[in-house]
């Protein structure tokens, strides 16, 4: 599969928007066909992986911080201050390795939408967020249990306390399902569908802004589009930074109410 | 009013001399952007009366602003879900 870069013209000289499979899906570099394909998200999430791991290895550990070591130990305050004191508390601070993987592993996925020759979020993929969803449903029922043992964790998250009898009959399997199903089902949902929404966004302006320059006349709407296009690029890259702190802000949520149930 | 009667009445004449397969793909077509368009209004709406909200507490408690703030993105987070539900639709209609 070749991806056309001119795309944006059609038989007819309109203008042609390219077909989804052209924004999201890549060739494999490596292992066609076979179950260990290596393509471009799998080469994305390698990446992110490393990059946060190199940098935490090389910084220094300097009485007084500079250069690198500054970044990453104001990752781990951001992540201190910003996300686990709020949702969990000081008991938190045991979590803070997970929550910090969890937020460099997606903020630094998310930025390859802006990096060029990349131009691709990792959570654009359902796959990789998916997952993370998972683990994180598995780590906050893990906590509960180990907290509250089984019976005490789903008699707090199931059986709300101060109510009368009869609505159990309707509470319980609503507190089921936002508890076991809509939570980490809105979690993946939420990153891909932000990032999803950002790469076309992205590439509808890409797109016109081709268009635009092999038109004729046409062609003086083109710093309009482009200067979009430039202030969309800063827009996604907030985006990127809030979807790993949002992400990672709810990793927390969920994990302090698994611990102490009457918040 | 006239104008989206016009554009219907236009969208059935296209569809009346569609195969059916086309008919399935202009109806998804057209109700993906109303899917899409639907589901922005209610979480617009609750997004923008939260911040408000955020920003006077910020104003009346500077101190509390982090706190406010954390708050904020947790309740946009909550909230912009089912804009962003609203889109995972509109993918779906339009490609899948």
């Amino acid at each position: 599969m070749s991806v056309n870069l001119f795309a944006a013209e059609s038989e007819t000289g309109g203008l042609k928007f390219p077909s989804i499979e052209n924004l999201v899906e890549w060739p494999a570099y490596l292992f066609d066909g076979t179950f260990a394909e290596f393509n471009k998200i799998a080469l994305i999430s390698v990446l992110s992986m490393a990059i946060p791991t190199v940098m935490f290895l090389a910084s220094g550990r300097d009485r007084v911080p500079s250069g690198l070591q500054n970044v990453v130990e104001g990752s781990v305050e951001f992540i201190d201050k910003q996300v686990i004191l709020p949702a969990i508390g000081p008991e938190g601070f045991k979590f803070r390795p997970l929550l910090l993987s969890i937020f460099m592993f997606v903020f630094v996925g998310n930025m390859f939408e802006v990096i060029p020759t990349f131009q691709m979020p990792l959570n654009a993929r359902m796959a990789v967020p998916l997952t993370l969803a998972l683990l994180v449903l598995v780590v906050f029922v893990t906590v509960g249990i180990q907290s509250q043992g089984l019976g005490g964790y789903l008699k707090s998250s199931l059986f709300p306390p101060g109510l009368p009898k009869g609505l159990y009959l309707l509470v319980t399997p609503i507190e089921f399902l936002s508890t076991f199903l809509i939570r980490p089902f809105s979690l993946a949902v939420r990153l891909f569908a932000n990032m999803l929404a950002g790469h076309i966004l992205l590439v509808t302006f890409g797109v016109l802004c081709i268009a635009l320059w092999r038109s004729d006349f046409l062609v003086v709407i083109l710093p309009f589009s482009f200067g979009m296009l430039v202030a969309l690029t800063g827009f996604e890259i907030m985006v990127s930074f809030l979807q790993g702190f949002v992400f990672a802000l709810l990793t927390a949520v969920y994990i302090g109410g698994a611990m102490h149930p009457h918040h | 009013m006239s104008a989206i009667a016009s554009a219907a009445s236009q969208a059935i004449e296209l569809a009346v001399e569609a195969t059916p397969d086309e008919q399935k793909a202009n109806a998804a077509a057209s109700s993906a952007g109303f899917a899409y368009g639907l589901a922005a209004i209610g979480p617009g709406i609750g997004i923008g009366y939260l911040v408000g909200q955020a920003v006077q507490a910020m104003a009346r408690q500077p101190e509390a602003a982090g706190q406010v703030q954390t708050t904020m993105f947790l309740g946009i987070a909550f909230t912009e879900a089912l804009a962003l539900i609203g889109f995972v639709v509109f993918i779906l209609l339009k490609f899948a």
